[in-house]
């Protein structure tokens, strides 16, 4: 989805989209020019693009592609449905500490080992953030926001370990 | 080398005890952020770093120098000397303009008036409010006014930058701004910083967190 978005804003090379892509959204990991290719020949498949004019010369680099207004109501279609609100409501936290509450094993030792993990990622996302273009420091956020809100589970559970093991071991 | 230490510290208010054998160790030039819940006694531990309160039982060093065992002018005149603090908010002086708050320490030290603002303006520059100069706390955001604190914090070199809940009383985005300040101007100052913060974010922004709970320091191990 996000190529065919990019398309949307001008026909593009193969190699312009991916350049993009690796510039905007691939935070240090590229996409490969083979993933690139056989995503645009799905979506040429599928209807959503069209190869334009070809250039003099041979290869998948000469070919520009060009959005059909299918595609752009796909992209609009995707834009504009919100994405889901995960309840996370099954996560592997939760399950480690019930189970460790259980089996008797030290609960609060082990939130507080990943309450030292959330503490060292949020402090490698704002080394990123300060350093970073705007860009980054969104993303950066988008992370922090979500890390914050388990440490705030992460307390709140921890308040609570006495009488949620009375509860779990009946 | 340790630039701030607690050792053991053991501090009751009347019945209740609010800290409970806690020990930190803070290096020159370190940025450390003392987290926990409400009550943790993360507060009361700044303030024995600080020379503000004076344990029952345990140890305060400040640059190899035991402090806690010093007299009241003593601790004093260390803060003033050597320490800088930035509170929550409303620690202002509202009489006085933006540039006076600044070069108040150095004022206290007794600085010259003339020389004292000569060397609060370039951090108006510096943090960003240039132009407020000749503003009261009044006529300041929240957070110019919390930057205006920052630099009178930092004006006077100190050794040590105490800073307790600093972008509590602001917004998530202004509070951000402030704490990169703070720790940048930090950074370039060399100046050794302890902050107290529930705030995991503000927390982030320094080299390390030590959790406050029960009145003892933990150490967060990584998994």
């Amino acid at each position: 989805m996000t190529l065919l978005g990019l398309l949307e804003r001008e026909p593009s090379h193969g190699y312009d989209l991916k350049r993009d892509y690796d510039a905007f959204f691939s935070r240090g990991k590229p996409l490969p020019f083979g993933q690139v290719y056989a995503t645009l020949s799905r979506l040429a498949r599928d209807g959503k693009i069209v190869i334009g004019e070809v250039e003099p010369g041979v290869g998948p680099e000469r070919k520009r592609y060009v959005i059909t207004d299918r595609g752009a109501t796909e992209v609009e279609s995707w834009l504009t449905e919100p994405v889901p609100a995960e309840p996370n409501l099954q996560t592997v936290l939760f399950t480690k500490v019930v189970l460790a509450l259980m089996l008797g094993r030290p609960a609060e030792e082990y939130l507080d080992r990943q309450r030292a993990a959330h503490l060292g990622r949020m402090k490698e996302l704002t080394d990123i953030k300060r350093s970073g273009s705007l860009v980054d420091a969104m993303l950066a956020d988008h992370g922090l926001f979500h890390l914050e809100a388990d440490l705030h589970w992460i307390d709140t559970t921890a308040a609570r370990l006495d009488a949620l093991a009375k509860e779990v071991r009946g | 080398m340790t630039a701030v230490e607690a050792r053991d510290v053991v501090l009751s208010f009347g019945e209740t005890p609010a800290l409970r054998g806690a020990s930190v160790v803070v290096a020159p030039g370190e940025i450390v952020a003392i987290m926990g819940p409400s009550g943790s006694g993360k507060s009361t531990l700044l303030h024995c770093l600080a020379g503000i309160l004076v344990p029952d039982a345990g140890e305060i060093h400040f640059d190899g120098r035991r402090i806690d065992t010093l007299g009241e002018n003593q601790r004093s005149v260390l803060r003033r000397d050597r320490f800088g603090f930035v509170f929550q908010s409303g620690q202002l002086v509202p009489e006085l303009t933006a540039e006076e708050n600044v070069a108040l320490p150095l004022l206290l030290n007794g600085v010259k008036r003339a020389a004292a603002l000569k060397e609060a303006r370039p951090w108006f520059e510096r943090l960003d409010l240039a132009g407020l100069e000749r503003r009261r706390s009044g006529e300041l955001s929240g957070g110019q006014a919390q930057r205006v604190a920052l630099a009178r914090g930092l004006v006077a070199r100190p050794g040590a930058l105490f800073a307790d809940e600093p972008t509590g009383a602001l917004d998530s985005l202004t509070g951000e701004q402030v704490m990169d300040l703070l720790v940048s101007s930090a950074r370039d100052e060399g100046t050794t910083v302890v902050l107290v913060t529930h705030d995991a974010r503000v927390a982030a922004y320094a080299d390390r967190q030590v959790i406050v709970r029960d009145g003892r320091v933990k150490a967060l191990v990584s998994a």
